[in-house]
């Protein structure tokens, strides 16, 4: 089989049983791309996830085109991205086609009014696992109490309550992580 | 066309500044959809994010397509779609061509230092603003509280699905899925068998 080929059904595999994307995708990626195709290394997925994690994006495409392109350049890239999206894609646009047509539906609004007294737990347990990977130090609780006032207070500036984050993040290692800084 | 664009621009933008996975993402649609009026009411975001949640796949993919249908079909679907996932490729594929050293390790972890408690933050203020709205009827405004009611049905079905995620199996969490079809089936009783 063609190397691209590969990558499409292999891709295709992981996004479509992977619930929740991102890291829920590790585990079956290490089976898939490790274990069984040996693309990466056990020590390069580290490396992967690391850099993922410090970039912006999806972390699925992220992971995706890591290693599409290390297994076949560009042309990977662009398979393993596209075959690793296309599960939920489809799904989703079956979904879509159903909810459209029954929008007005009691039933469905009942759902939907469920979901989102529900959701409410999913994103409290999403918190609880980001607080875990970042600890509670003196600073990341000014930065989270101040960051829940200001959008409080002010709202549709989110995307700026973003970039300053990542320019407080860089002052304020300058500043007291200058080891950290020097070349 | 310009909803298409719209889609593709806003989704690309949020594609472009979310770190560490879908959770993060988010703060910043309910914002763009609110403003694009991709959605009619504040919280209506929250029943696609809790299908999102449950349906298998990346969930910014999954957003991203069912806010694209809604607003222009499959057209939209497809832009939203590309939009999102579009920047992770092209920086992906620019450290991968380029090497690690075009990103500037030390300056990446300290900008994600500080990255990930406003992420935080941010999704607090999301679940702060939820649970008013859903108990309360209204979207929060601290500068204009009000109430428009005090919905005990949802509290309820908050209260049983927080229950049931505290059960582990083997050690394992139950899966977002079977907590979202819980939480469906509880909207079901409540809202449409018990009452109105």
């Amino acid at each position: 089989m063609k190397k691209t080929t590969e990558l499409f059904f292999s891709f295709l595999k992981i996004g479509a049983f992977t619930i929740g994307g991102g890291y829920a995708m590790i585990p079956l990626m290490q089976q898939e791309i490790v274990e069984k195709k040996k693309w990466l290394k056990p020590e390069e997925v580290i490396d992967m996830v690391a850099i993922s994690e410090s970039t912006p994006g999806v972390l699925a495409v992220n992971f995706a085109t890591y290693v599409g392109y290390r297994v076949a350049g560009v042309w990977g890239s662009i398979v393993a991205t596209l075959s690793v999206v296309l599960p939920a894609f489809i799904i989703i646009l079956l979904l879509s086609t159903v909810l459209a047509a029954y929008s007005d539906n009691s039933l469905i609004q009942a759902i939907l009014k469920g979901i989102k007294a529900g959701v409410v737990v999913l994103l409290i347990r999403a918190i609880v696992k980001l607080v875990k990977i970042c600890k509670l130090t003196p600073f990341n609780i000014v930065l989270i109490i101040s960051t829940i006032l200001v959008s409080l207070l002010v709202k549709g500036i989110v995307f700026y309550i973003i970039i300053s984050g990542a320019i407080i993040g860089i002052i304020y290692g300058l500043i007291f992580a200058k080891e950290t800084f020097k070349a | 066309m310009k909803i298409v664009w719209n889609l593709f621009w806003n989704f690309f933008l949020i594609g472009l500044f979310t770190f560490g996975g879908g959770y993060a993402m988010i703060p910043m649609i309910e914002e763009v959809a609110l403003r694009e009026t991709w959605i009619s009411s504040g919280t209506d975001i929250y029943g696609w994010v809790g299908i999102a949640e449950g349906t298998p796949g990346p969930f910014a993919v999954n957003i991203a397509t069912l806010l694209g249908y809604q607003n222009a079909g499959f057209i939209g679907a497809f832009f939203a779609t590309l939009g999102v996932i579009l920047p992770s490729w092209i920086i992906l594929v620019l450290i991968a061509a380029f090497g690690k050293k075009i990103l500037e390790t030390k300056y990446a972890t300290a900008a994600l230092k500080g990255l990930r408690p406003v992420v935080i933050g941010l999704i607090s203020v999301v679940v702060i603003g939820l649970i008013y709205q859903n108990l309360f009827q209204t979207s929060l405004d601290l500068w204009n509280l009000s109430i428009k009611g005090f919905d005990y049905f949802s509290l309820i079905i908050g209260i049983v699905v927080f229950g049931v995620s505290l059960i582990k199996i083997k050690q394992k969490s139950l899966s977002p899925i079977f907590l979202i079809i819980l939480s469906g089936l509880l909207g079901i009783l409540f809202y449409q068998v018990v009452g109105i």
